[in-house]
């Protein structure tokens, strides 16, 4: 959890800043404009750095933020009070409407799409009658409390920051959170999220969502500012703009849009004003800098300026140990846990001409180690995938405890009390092991984005932490808890993820490879670990390589060899299996 | 309606489309090797519209000197990149591109800018300067950041743009310009008129199409380009000079842009900040290609064309709405066609 105290002295300083003798009223239009700028991008760090989704359209939200409230309030009188929570909601209902379509868009396809949209936006802008075509919408009533009306920069630049400031808030309150985990999870991909119950569209939809509806409370503002509206500051060009801002601030950061809108605004400014003097030309070469600036800046600091800086302040290494004798509800048992968990019916998968699993049929009891083990390209690691729903079978049946899940997704998958590791680590390497290990208790907590945000979710956050933290100590990992997963070495990630897996409270842990990279004792250690999951009542599966590994520690192996089943037994009948020497060792010719 | 209106708009629209065809393809090219989504590629159209226009009309256009200043910059980026280990050879043939070429075709600009050269001299030279900005802007802008996300990329992309659309508006003003025909003559068929322009359009547009589809399909060289594009490392462990690739994807495209450029300035007036729009043209057609696609997004492009002529037709005012907007239903096709794999990305 994040100090509060350099907010309050940050909210304190922009409160004071108007009472300084002779501060230029020009200052203080340039802070209302920073922070108009600064609640778009920080939509965008949520949406962009954060969520891994850009977008060149927010300038169009902002569109329908200030164009809804001036319609309301010239042609229909409506109070700008009023207006606001509509803006909000066309904002944000437009979003919906869009984000349905494009969310789902992997990669380039996304940013592509939403400049194709903010453009044909800008140009309806341009065209509707009842928005006032390229003339836009003039004598809008200004924001009012009571007989005070905020008519001048100086008395809307409260509305303006504490605006700024309560949503940079809320965002930071968002992030810290269960949803706020499953966000961040989104740009390293979607399988790892999925597979703790995590739905990645919903939760690309609600970053969408936030951004769109921060973009139309910048544009309710703008218009009770200016007390006007036109197309132009909707535009494409300006949609470029905002994701400018976010990238000089460093995309990653709640203040980074805040101090990248403070740059780009008075870099702008200052620009516009000297460049003419020492560069005469028709106009229009501030765009020019502008845009080998954004170039320079990539190529230089790839992760903006806010991270920069905030290297040189000192390290804050420490974080909480949660409290863990918070309990968290166990996960609901399904009669029938004591007997046959799953069974892997004739199951085979092609692709295209390449059968990879061919009619593989197994078991796995309660209370047992199965491993699953065969040559490189045996088709375990897709048995696994067919097993978890990531992939879906072409013929043949997976059942959990009796019943078919051929077609369910991984998210339903893990509710029914199967949770995996992935042979390639899936972790979030920015994120500390705790917060890594937490996205496994996903299903297990209950709150909602708007509770995280509120802070009414910190009894559910303390028990997801304190079951996390209780994992990781299973798993000896206590010493590493705060530090950032991406800092552990490969072994230790494998762990974690054994750990983030044991989070879900499972019947049957799937693990892929789990002592690879591991030293002779952490693999000791491990089987010690596995032995006592299994006498505690759970059941594994596992894919390893390392024979020893596997000899000493399963109850029962499946030998795969190019997709197909060749040997089923106790570890000693297979270490003599005439089939499975052949298929590790060739035959004597 | 009748068939005769009907007809000039479909007319009209495979004209528009086979231009929008052409910029689809080069950056669906661009996009294939480089992975960079090629936004300044409408500046290329505006720079070899405008710099041919300028020529034709006597005079002296300011991107030729462009060209030697991004020279001079690439080869900056060349000397500082082999700092060290400078080998003669190298800050020779670095020379000799990033400098000496663009000066020669900067003292022959000068030349026959002051004598209202011929049609093919205008279009060979401004060919050449647009080719000379396209490759050393890969070496400034791109080429450093080659490792990079696509999203990275795509931000430069944009900054690169910006930077163009201004320095176009320097070079060439705010007035819109038109140029000479590249072939004159015209002939009837039926009720419709041919000119030699649209004929030009269209065989151009055909054989770049047929060509890079060969090109990429049969050629071992073409070949290399898209395992750049698949995996860099790759390719380079495997003998492929990726940084050539590179330079090949932004030589090609961006002389594909300017001769769109230079087939479009006949027809219509265009302005330094007209390529924009015509290069997002380019793109509907590329995205509805899915970026991959050569034919399909030739296809897509005349698609985008008629679409263009049919709505400026009937709904003048909403044009530029319905052709970006066309873009929903195709991203929603796509969505849900799209298949759940799994990408690493940074």
């Amino acid at each position: 959890m994040q100090s509060r105290l350099p907010i309050i002295v940050f909210a304190l300083v922009m409160a004071a800043i108007p009472f300084v003798p002779g501060m230029p009223p020009f200052w203080i239009v340039l802070l209302d404009n920073i922070g108009l700028a600064a609640l778009v991008a920080m939509g965008l760090v949520l949406l962009t750095g954060v969520g891994g989704l850009t977008s060149f359209g927010q300038a169009a939200f902002v569109g329908f933020g200030a164009y809804t409230t001036a319609v309301l309030s010239t042609a229909y009188g409506l109070s700008p009070w009023l207006t606001l929570p509509l803006s909000l909601a066309v904002s944000g209902s437009l979003a919906v409407l869009l984000g349905l379509i494009t969310v789902r868009l992997s990669g380039h396809y996304l940013p592509l799409g939403t400049l194709a949209w903010g453009l044909g936006l800008f140009y309806l802008f341009s065209k509707l009658e009842f928005l006032g075509r390229n003339d836009g919408i003039s004598a809008i009533p200004p924001l009012s409390i009571g007989t005070f009306k905020m008519l001048s920069p100086g008395s809307i630049y409260y509305a303006i920051w504490v605006a700024v400031i309560f949503s940079a808030l809320l965002t930071m309150n968002l992030l810290d959170s269960r949803t706020g985990r499953a966000i961040r999870a989104l740009r390293r991909g979607h399988v790892a999220a999925e597979a703790f119950g995590v739905h990645t569209p919903r939760a690309k939809l609600l970053v969408f969502i936030h951004a769109a509806v921060l973009a139309g409370l910048s544009g309710w503002l703008y218009a009770h500012l200016q007390r006007a509206v036109n197309p132009t500051p909707f535009g494409a060009q300006a949609g470029i703009e905002y994701l400018f801002i976010a990238v000089v601030g460093g995309a990653g950061y709640v203040w980074g849009g805040v101090l990248g809108a403070a740059i780009v605004v008075v870099l702008k400014e200052v620009l516009q004003s000297y460049l003419p003097l020492i560069l005469p030309g028709s106009g229009q070469v501030e765009t020019i800098v502008f845009g080998i600036m954004l170039v320079a800046l990539l190529q230089l600091a790839p992760g903006g300026l806010w991270p920069w800086l905030m290297s040189f302040l000192p390290e804050r290494t420490s974080g909480k140990k949660p409290d863990t004798s918070l309990k968290l509800e166990q996960r609901p048992r399904a009669p029938g846990e004591g007997s046959v968990l799953l069974q892997v019916d004739k199951a085979r998968k092609q692709f295209g001409g390449v059968v990879a699993v061919n009619n593989v049929s197994f078991d796995v009891q309660a209370r047992e180690i199965v491993a699953l083990i065969g040559p490189n390209g045996a088709g375990k690691s897709t048995t696994f995938n067919l097993i978890t729903g990531v992939l879906s079978a072409t013929s043949g049946s997976v059942s959990v405890l009796g019943k078919k899940v051929d077609k369910a997704p991984p998210q339903e998958i893990v509710k029914l009390g199967i949770s995996r590791t992935f042979q390639h680590v899936k972790l979030v390497p920015d994120m500390t092991v705790l917060e890594n290990v937490a996205i496994g208790a996903h299903l297990r907590g209950h709150s909602g984005p708007i509770s995280s945000m509120l802070r009414l979710d910190r009894a559910d956050e303390a028990r997801l932490l304190a079951e996390a933290a209780r994992q990781i100590e299973r798993v000896g990992l206590t010493e590493q808890m705060h530090q950032l997963a991406g800092s552990l070495s490969l072994g230790q990630q494998r762990i974690v993820e054994i750990a983030r897996a044991l989070c879900v409270d499972p019947m049957l842990l799937l693990l892929d490879e789990p002592a690879a990279g591991l030293r002779h004792m952490e693999k000791q250690r491990l089987a010690t670990l596995l032995r006592d999951l299994r006498d505690g009542g759970m059941s594994v599966l596992l894919v390893e390589h390392d024979m020893g590994f596997v000899m000493n520690l399963a109850d029962r192996i499946v030998v795969l060899d190019f997709g197909t089943k060749i040997a089923e037994g106790t570890p000693a009948t297979i270490k003599t299996n005439p089939e499975v020497i052949k298929a590790y060792l060739g035959v004597a010719a | 309606m009748n068939t005769t209106i009907m007809l000039f708009l479909v007319q009209d629209g495979i004209t528009n489309g086979a231009i929008y065809a052409l910029l689809g393809l080069a950056l669906v090219l661009v996009f294939a090797v480089t992975r960079v989504i090629l936004i300044p590629q409408g500046e290329f159209v505006t720079y070899g519209a405008l710099t041919y226009a300028s020529l034709a009309a006597g005079q002296m256009p300011g991107t030729a000197k462009l060209a030697l200043a991004l020279g001079i910059g690439a080869f900056a980026f060349d000397l500082f990149v082999a700092r060290k280990a400078l080998h003669g050879r190298l800050v020779v043939r670095s020379f000799i591109t990033n400098i000496v070429l663009p000066s020669i075709v900067l003292a022959m600009t000068v030349y026959f800018a002051a004598q209202k050269p011929p049609v093919a001299i205008c279009i060979a030279l401004s060919l050449v300067i647009v080719a000379m900005i396209g490759l050393y802007l890969y070496r400034i802008a791109f080429q450093p950041l080659a490792h990079t996300s696509v999203l990275v990329l795509l931000i430069a992309s944009v900054g690169v743009h910006l930077a163009l659309q201004g320095l176009g508006l320097l070079f060439f003003g705010a007035e819109g310009q038109r140029g000479p025909a590249v072939l004159s003559g015209a002939f009837t068929a039926g009720a419709l008129r041919f000119t030699g322009q649209s004929i030009t359009v269209y065989a151009i547009t055909v054989a770049f199409i047929v060509g890079l589809w060969l090109f990429f399909g049969l050629t071992l060289y073409g070949k290399a380009l898209r395992a750049t594009a698949v995996n860099r490392l790759g390719a380079r462990l495997a003998g492929i000079r990726t940084t050539l690739s590179g330079q090949i994807a932004f030589l090609l495209a961006s002389v594909i842009g300017a001769l769109s450029g230079i087939m479009i300035v006949p027809i219509t007036t265009l302005y330094y900040d007209s390529g924009f729009l015509i290069g997002l043209k380019g793109f509907v057609a590329a995205i509805i290609g899915g970026l991959v696609s050569y034919p399909l997004t030739a296809v897509a492009a005349l698609v985008v064309g008629i679409v263009e002529a049919f709505s400026s037709f009937y709904a003048s005012n909403y044009k530029e709405v319905i052709v970006f907007m066309l873009l929903i239903p195709v991203l929603l096709l796509r969505s849900l066609a799209a298949p759940a794999v799994e990408e690493e990305k940074d």
